[in-house]
């Protein structure tokens, strides 16, 4: 319990100091968002003071003193506010990301954790059975990881998508069903997005099984693996309990750092198959200087990152009695 | 070769290894063991002595079947003969049968203070482990108490079943070992460097440990360490290895009074008396041999003081060498009708190629150091001279005079004796 406290209160340290950091970067960029809508709307003729104010007061610049500006900001966020995006005008910051993250979260963290799960067990497997044709895996996985991402996914969308007509060219979801829990819109949402999904796992197994093969491999030759052994307990559970478990730990932690950039979404994935999620916002914000939605998602990134490390965290101490102590 | 160690005919042999060879494939494949043979009696105690890379932990993980690849046994066998039913040839033991063969008749405990213990599961897991595998038939209940009392046996309180290894320390963690081998009451404990990384009290409590429970359950022990002080304490036999072969064996007291084998000598002199006189501590100079490359002769002519000609190319097999058996040509009546040289049943090791003194013996300066040359030998320079120039200049003349390597049987050169 005392682990759990002081990891708790560790990431609410981190959590206050993104907050800040967000609050501050933006404020040390040059130019402010009035500009940049004023150029996007191409509006030529002159604005009379009244209806920058407007804007301006509209996008939260103002000329309080900072800590106040801060108190502001604060507040906003708890109330779930972060301002109008400057690419989607006049939709709020919150709107955007409330409909482009959970297409990102669910697909790209789906395909995570597929990934990480087959890399692992395949890893266990190759480790296990050295030299046999388990370890073929290896440099086949391994290859298709050597691919450029971005050419891997146009392929698979150009020979499954385009030539074969399996899967569909674009978007998260067939614009004949209605977004909602319903079963149509369910099923088309998995339609479509098994591609991208397979794309990210293909890509990305190979780091995951490599890693665990060799874990595997220098953890077989323990000495509790061979006194498990010479125990005479079941070949499958000195796999698991001995060798797995102990040579999963570095995985472990990999893991953590992938679940948090799970939210950022892959942008190249997002792009190649337009898919509506939170990497497809990140590009149009970067294009439009829109700083709102921007720090919206940085934001949104952040707080995922230290989620999924808390989590993972937890994850760790209960596979690892030996975290629980330290300290 | 099977007369020669089978000391023990009469008696109750729970384990008997004929001609055992094991090959490490390679590039350049090493024969680890070469043609050991003994005989386990049932409850005693056999010692395996020998330094680092003489084939010692080799041989435990054949006789268990725990070698892995490339170690594979080469030719021999290990019959294990169980106190009810026919006699059981390892080797053919495979998959299921091997399963449950293990842990059940031959238990084997390792270095526990490194990492034998698997450090994410605890105490209880790693005990009830053995029962989940091996008596099935029990209930959850029924085995918690069976690991209880297993701790209790070796003087562990129940309440370390929850503990993970890294909250015991070195001593409990041996102790959680030697009770785990306890666990299905074997005929046989192989115990590989046991207390190798303790300090000595804690050291001797284990020794006390095992010894107490080998009285109480009558398991036979086969005890490999390095440490020969130890063993000649413990063991009721005691069997030498070096270069991957039993150089000598009989029981311990026999071996300690009278050594024959000149590596045993070596080996007796390379540890402090606490009692008697005080006397300069020999090392055996030099280092194991490769057993990578093809021996031609004795394994240990290279750093044998009492080398002579027939040593260089027959490799001698264990023979009656007073009250113990050795493998050395002294031994051998047609070569030298006259027995051993007197220096060698003396039990001297001072004649040897090269020699250290080695400045341990409580701290003190080692006496008896005057009139004594330190030698240079290519693997281990002696440790006395700290002046490569003077012990160069010192160790020049005394080369070139007595060539103890090859020069004939007795050495003329040395000025020890």
């Amino acid at each position: 319990m005392r682990y759990l406290r002081r990891k708790a209160l560790f990431y609410l340290v981190a959590v206050w100091a993104a907050v800040t950091l967000n609050f501050l970067i933006p404020r040390l960029i040059k130019g402010n968002p009035v500009d940049a809508v004023l150029a996007k709307t191409q509006n030529m003729t002159p604005m009379s003071p009244e209806a920058r104010r407007a804007l301006e007061l509209q996008f939260g610049v103002s000329d309080d003193p900072l800590w106040q500006q801060y108190l502001g900001y604060l507040g906003n966020l708890l109330r779930g506010e972060f301002g109008l995006s400057v690419a989607y005008y006049p939709t709020p910051v919150s709107k955007v990301l409330s409909q482009s993250l959970p297409w990102t979260v669910v697909m790209v963290g789906i395909a995570t954790v597929l990934s990480v799960l087959l890399g692992i067990t395949l890893g266990m497997l190759a480790g296990w059975r050295r030299g046999t044709w388990l370890d073929a895996l290896v440099p086949t996985t391994t290859f298709l990881a050597a691919i450029p991402y971005f050419w891997l996914a146009l392929v698979l969308l150009y020979l499954l998508g385009g030539v074969l007509g399996w899967f569909p060219l674009n978007s998260g979801y067939s614009y004949e069903t209605t977004i909602g829990f319903n079963w149509p819109f369910l099923r088309s949402a998995i339609y479509h997005g098994i591609l991208p999904a397979a794309s990210i796992v293909l890509a990305s197994v190979a780091g995951w099984l490599l890693g665990m093969r060799n874990m595997m491999v220098s953890t077989m030759a323990e000495d509790y693996v061979l006194t498990a052994e010479a125990k005479g307990l079941r070949p499958g559970r000195i796999m698991v309990q001995y060798a797995a478990r102990n040579a999963v730990l570095p995985s472990v932690a990999g893991f953590a750092i992938t679940l948090g950039f799970v939210v950022s979404g892959s942008i190249a994935t997002e792009i190649v198959f337009s898919y509506p999620g939170v990497g497809m916002s990140l590009v149009a914000a970067v294009a439009n200087a829109d700083y709102p939605l921007l720090q919206g998602i940085f934001l949104v990134i952040s707080l995922a990152v230290l989620g999924a490390n808390f989590v993972v965290d937890l994850l760790y101490a209960v596979i690892d009695p030996r975290t629980r102590q330290a300290g | 070769m099977t007369l020669d160690t089978t000391a023990v005919t009469g008696t109750d042999v729970v384990l008997s290894v004929r001609d055992l060879s094991v090959v490490y494939d390679g590039a350049d494949p090493v024969r680890a063991v070469r043609d050991v043979s003994f005989d386990l009696a049932r409850g005693e105690v056999l010692g395996i002595a020998g330094e680092s890379g003489c084939g010692k932990s080799t041989l435990a993980y054949a006789i268990t079947r725990l070698l892995k690849p490339p170690g594979r046994v080469a030719s021999g066998e290990v019959v294990f003969h169980p106190a009810d039913g026919p006699p059981v040839d390892l080797s053919t033991l495979h998959g299921e049968p091997l399963r449950r063969f293990r842990w059940n008749r031959v238990a084997m405990v390792f270095q526990g203070a490194m990492n034998a213990l698997n450090p994410v599961l605890s105490v209880r897991r790693q005990l009830a482990d053995v029962f989940t595998a091996h008596r099935p038939e029990l209930r959850r209940a029924e085995r918690e108490e069976r690991c209880r009392e297993l701790l209790d046996l070796v003087g562990i309180g129940p309440e370390r079943l929850s503990a993970y290894p890294h909250e015991l320390s070195g001593g409990m963690r041996q102790r959680v070992l030697i009770a785990m081998a306890m666990a299905l009451r074997p005929d046989v404990v192989v115990m590989d460097e046991p207390t190798t990384a303790l300090d000595v009290v804690v050291q001797r409590d284990i020794l006390e440990e095992i010894d107490r429970l080998r009285a109480r359950f009558g398991f036979a022990v086969v005890f490999i360490t390095h440490d020969l002080s130890l063993l000649l304490e413990i063991s009721d036999r005691l069997a030498v290895m070096y270069g991957g072969r039993i150089v000598e064996y009989g029981r311990a007291a026999d071996l300690h009074a009278a050594p024959a084998h000149p590596y045993t000598v070596g080996l007796l002199r390379s540890f402090p008396r606490l009692r008697g006189e005080r006397t300069v501590l020999h090392g055996v100079p030099g280092s194991p041999p490769d057993l990578s490359r093809p021996l031609t002769g004795c394994a240990f002519t290279a750093r044998c003081p009492y080398v002579f000609d027939a040593c260089h190319h027959t490799d001698p097999s264990l023979r009656v060498a007073g009250t113990t058996r050795a493998a050395c040509l002294h031994y051998d009546p047609a070569l030298r009708p006259d027995g051993p040289p007197e220096a060698l049943r003396a039990g001297r090791f001072d004649s040897g190629p090269a020699e250290c003194a080695v400045e341990e013996a409580g701290g003190d300066p080692p006496v008896d150091t005057t009139g004594r040359q330190p030698r240079r030998e290519a693997a281990e320079p002696p440790q006395a001279s700290t002046d490569p120039v003077t012990a160069q200049a010192e160790s020049a003349p005394e080369r070139d005079g007595a060539a103890p390597e090859t020069g004939p049987w007795p050495p003329t050169g040395g000025g020890t004796r």
